[in-house]
């Protein structure tokens, strides 16, 4: 396991990883008596790309949960942005600027793209209920700056052309794009993808992870992620936090976490000597 | 310099002209962020202006090229006439093309700058740059994805407008001294022939060329300021060339860009263009998507679609033709525009078209009537890049679906004994690029140019018919006349068939390869339930083959009728699994078919169609579009259609 120096440097490849944005300290998370999460400390650094990887029922999506809010921890704590986070509701968290994509996909089907994605938009606005049923004072000034930041996020992610269709009509791989759309629109310092790659063919998997790195790229996002896809983890992430049955059993490089015995033994397979 | 009625000769003197002259009208539109942006010719000058003074910071100097690749957008377009103010040479590419093309195009003309759309193009150059050296600067337009690369020889295309407005002290003298050297002579653009042979060649065309051909045929329409195009076909090929800068430069009308190659239909809609240009198999696409739609569509609709559809049909290209039609008729057909033709003309974004063209490959006449009866103006020209473009094109009034009009203005126009077609204009180009043998073989000492097609002047009217290719026009074993095209087009209308490539000359019969369009396929897989999980597998499906079977025996039926084709009816023929595609050199990058390549990569397939079997497994080397190769294997199944017994009768001999 690496320490890390907890100065910014730069990478390989020209980007800088800051400070710690997030730490999980000593976390253990139960349901009744079944352990889910085990004692586990990690952290997420600024403009970092993070991914959780380990086999199913390590606990990977659990952990996602507690950091994006949804479920509080039975002991330990969250610090974010160098103060320890209390028990917060998900929207909370979604105002401190977390902001995340689901597993199976929780878009409003019957609502258009671009409807979809304004909706990311909602922790940034501020219009009264009022206002916004009268369309008077802040609403329309807001709509239209929010409208403008979601384009930039439209044109970003290249779905100009299904802007005004239904998300219900749209393959899934579109769908997935139009999550992360809805993620990115809300402009997060911290983004959260729980398996942005599950169920898509290689070419849906390499336009996925270009607009991940450009993402982190262009607007230094952090995102922290969790995927099945050992290739694309190697490839995409700066350092990898390996699960296996609720336990931390690995964390650094994608290089180093993939010479890791513990890791090899539970999760890649044993070698045959 | 000016004409003698005061008229710039150069497209930078147009440029200056029109800012003058129309200064606050739109020049050019784009859509950005779900709005359309829009420049005033003010607007575009002071940033071709500018560009101009960043191409100077950067050591432009005259008589070099600058390459340009990327989707159609006003910058893009800008940075054309910008190298043209410096007295260089811009040369569009295909964007498109895959790096070992573009390497080739690049090295030929030795082109210094190279103005890219994206990181997608720049990442193709600098696979390549190794073996260009000539390659002095790089530039991109779309910032995205390109901060991590080294920035010692590559900049945002912004940044160079910028330092060529900040540096406009230093520069305005040069520039207009530049500007001012400029002449008819002077070159204007190099574009590189996509050619269905060989290597592509670079057609040099001066200011006189395109100025004069874009006045002809401006004026030949009767083109004004306030009219409306899109500019969405490849900005390498002559007719974008022609259309976005050349006649958009004369006349002073407005170039839209879409927001992107998806969203063109949307954003055709919105614009509502004036005058519009595409491709045959554009017009195809969108009659075979129309076509779908309708058969989705609930009863009443459907119903008066084919009734109104038959009366456009019979009455709506006299209407369009200024001819006499009955009081009934004409009562129907408002009708129908009422009811079918005009919301259908809007879905399609052609309620304003006032002039329509298609060229680059003969069009289905059945395709070429529908829209016709929907009362648009689509007109046939015929053109190459070495005639800027114009060759014939069809008059107002006068538009038939098997002759591509009289000769455009200026334009002479000869057919020699074989029967191939010649042609010399004001437009004719200067020289191949580096390569005078090529030059002398096309172009005589009389300014003459052979088409390589074949065709003759109808007798009566003076259009110009168009038979095939004249390489390809053959004869068969039995001495029956061999027009592959002709078959073909007749192929292509059916929605289901996408490309059709028939074999023949010298042979016994003829046999044809067929492509299955996979959305119109696809559509009908889909509402039939037939369950097919590849292109592959719906391309052998029988059922499918059934379809294509019947196509084909509907088309024998037809060429039969016609005595000195009767001959090219199809014998057998198979449907392929696998689309053609310019990636792997079968089409070229106009979506032409390549038959010598063809019928060399399948030759295994040919021979299986001329033998006899029933039955033939093979395997097809693929490119990706990232230039990576794969194979495709399959087993397909040959089938016998049902020909016409029209004894083919013997051409005599010449």
């Amino acid at each position: 396991m690496t320490e890390l120096s907890p100065e910014p440097f730069v990478t390989e490849d020209g980007r800088t990883i800051g400070g710690v944005l997030m730490e999980m300290r000593d976390i253990t998370l139960r349901f009744g008596g079944v352990v889910a999460i085990n004692d586990i400390t990690f952290d997420i650094r600024e403009g970092e790309i993070r991914a959780i990887i380990g086999p199913n029922g390590a606990g990977k999506s659990s952990m996602l949960n507690i950091v994006s809010g949804f479920y509080t921890p039975s002991e330990g704590e969250v610090w974010y942005k160098g103060a320890r986070r209390p028990p917060m509701k998900p929207y909370e968290v979604a105002r401190m600027g977390v902001a995340r994509t689901f597993q199976n996909i929780a878009l409003f089907e019957g609502m258009t793209v671009l409807d979809n994605v304004m909706t990311g938009r909602l922790t940034h606005m501020r219009a009264t209920v009022l206002e916004q049923a009268l369309w008077w004072g802040r609403a329309e000034r807001e709509e239209i700056e929010n409208r403008e930041k979601v384009e930039r996020v439209i044109d970003f992610l290249e779905i100009q052309n299904i802007r005004k269709t239904p998300v219900g009509r749209l393959p899934y791989g579109l769908k997935k794009r139009v999550e992360l759309a809805r993620a990115l629109a809300a402009e997060p310092s911290l983004l959260l993808l729980d398996e942005p790659m599950a169920g898509m063919n290689v070419e849906e998997k390499e336009d996925m992870s270009r607009f991940i790195l450009d993402v982190n790229d262009e607007f230094g996002t952090t995102i922290c992620l969790i995927e099945h896809d050992m290739g694309v983890v190697m490839d995409l992430s700066d350092r990898v936090v390996v699960m296996d049955y609720g336990k931390k059993i690995g964390d650094g490089t994608p290089d180093e976490v993939r010479n890791d015995q513990a890791v090899i033994d539970a999760y890649l397979g044993v070698p045959h000597e | 310099m000016a004409t003698p009625e005061g008229d710039p000769v150069s497209v930078p003197g147009l440029l200056a002209r029109n800012a003058a002259r129309f200064g606050d009208k739109p020049a050019y539109r784009e859509k950005e962020f779900g709005i359309w942006q829009s420049w005033t010719w003010k607007e575009a000058e002071a940033e071709i202006r500018a560009m101009a003074m960043g191409f100077l910071a950067l050591g432009l100097e005259r008589g070099e090229h600058v390459a340009v690749i990327g989707r159609n957008r006003p910058a893009l377009y800008w940075s054309m006439v910008a190298a043209q103010m410096c007295g260089a040479i811009p040369v569009p590419l295909y964007q498109d093309a895959v790096a070992e093309e573009m390497a080739y195009v690049l090295d030929h003309c030795g082109a210094v700058f190279v103005v890219a759309g994206d990181q997608e193009q720049i990442d193709k150059v600098l696979s390549i740059q190794d073996r260009l050296p000539a390659i002095r600067h790089m530039m991109y337009l779309d910032p995205r994805g390109m901060r991590k690369y080294d920035h010692t020889r590559l900049h945002a295309l912004s940044d160079i407008v910028a330092e060529g407005r900040v540096a406009h002290e230093r520069f305005e003298t040069e520039l207009a001294a530049r500007v001012r050297e400029l002449d008819a002579d002077s070159t204007c653009v190099m574009l590189y022939t996509s050619g269905t042979t060989g290597k592509p060649k670079g057609v040099v065309l001066s200011n006189r060329n395109i100025v004069e051909t874009s006045k002809n045929s401006a004026e030949f329409d009767r083109l004004r300021p306030g009219d409306e195009v899109l500019a969405y076909l490849p900005m390498a090929w002559v007719g974008d060339f022609i259309f976005s800068i050349g006649q958009a430069m004369w006349t002073g009308f407005c170039v839209n860009c879409p927001e992107s190659p998806d969203t063109m239909m949307t954003d055709l809609r919105e614009i509502g263009p004036t005058y519009y240009f595409a491709p045959p198999r554009v017009f195809e696409t969108q009659l075979t998507n129309v076509m779908i739609r309708m058969e989705d569509a609930g009863r009443l609709k459907r119903w008066l679609f084919r009734r109104f559809m038959a009366v456009a049909n019979r009455v709506g290209p006299a209407i369009l033709d200024g001819k006499r039609v009955s009081a009934t008729d004409r009562a129907l057909y408002t009708l129908g525009e009422v009811l079918v033709y005009g919301p259908l003309k809007n879905a399609l974004g052609f309620t304003r078209v006032r002039v329509g063209y298609t060229a680059g490959e003969a069009i289905g006449p059945e395709i070429f009537d529908f829209y016709r009866a929907l009362g648009i103006n689509l007109k046939q020209l015929y053109g190459q890049t070495e005639a800027s473009v114009f060759i014939t094109q069809q008059p107002d009034h006068e538009v038939r679906p098997d002759t591509v009009g009289v000769p455009s203005p200026g334009v002479e126009i000869r057919i020699d004994e074989s029967g191939e077609i010649y042609y010399r204009s004001p437009g004719v180009f200067e020289a191949y690029y580096k390569n005078p043998e090529s030059t002398a073989k096309t172009k005589d000492a009389e300014g003459w140019v052979a088409t390589g097609d074949a065709g003759f002047i109808e007798e009566g009217t003076g259009h110009l018919r168009i038979i095939d290719r004249a390489k390809d026009v053959g004869k068969m074993a039995g001495g029956a006349l061999f027009a592959p095209k002709y078959v073909e087009n007749k192929l292509k209308f059916y929605p289901n068939i996408l490309e059709a490539v028939v074999f023949g000359a010298g042979r016994e019969m003829c046999c044809a390869f067929i492509n299955i369009d996979l959305t119109a396929v696809g559509n009908w897989a889909e509402r039939n339930n037939i369950a097919y999980s590849s292109y592959q597998e719906l391309a052998g499906h029988p059922q499918v083959l059934d379809t294509v079977q019947s196509h084909v025996e509907e088309v024998n039926r037809s060429v039969a009728e016609d005595e000195m084709l009767s001959g090219c009816q199809i014998h057998r023929f198979l449907v392929l699994h696998k689309e053609l595609d310019a990636d792997d050199g079968e089409l070229t990058r106009t979506r032409k078919v390549r038959r010598a390549v063809i019928g060399e990569k399948y030759a295994d397939l040919v021979d299986a169609l001329y033998g006899g079997a029933t039955e033939i497994a093979t395997e097809t080397e693929v490119t990706y579009e990232d230039g990576r190769k794969g194979a495709i294997r399959a087993t397909l199944e040959i089938r016998d259609a049902a020909v016409v017994p029209a004894a083919p009768k013997a051409m005599a001999a010449e």
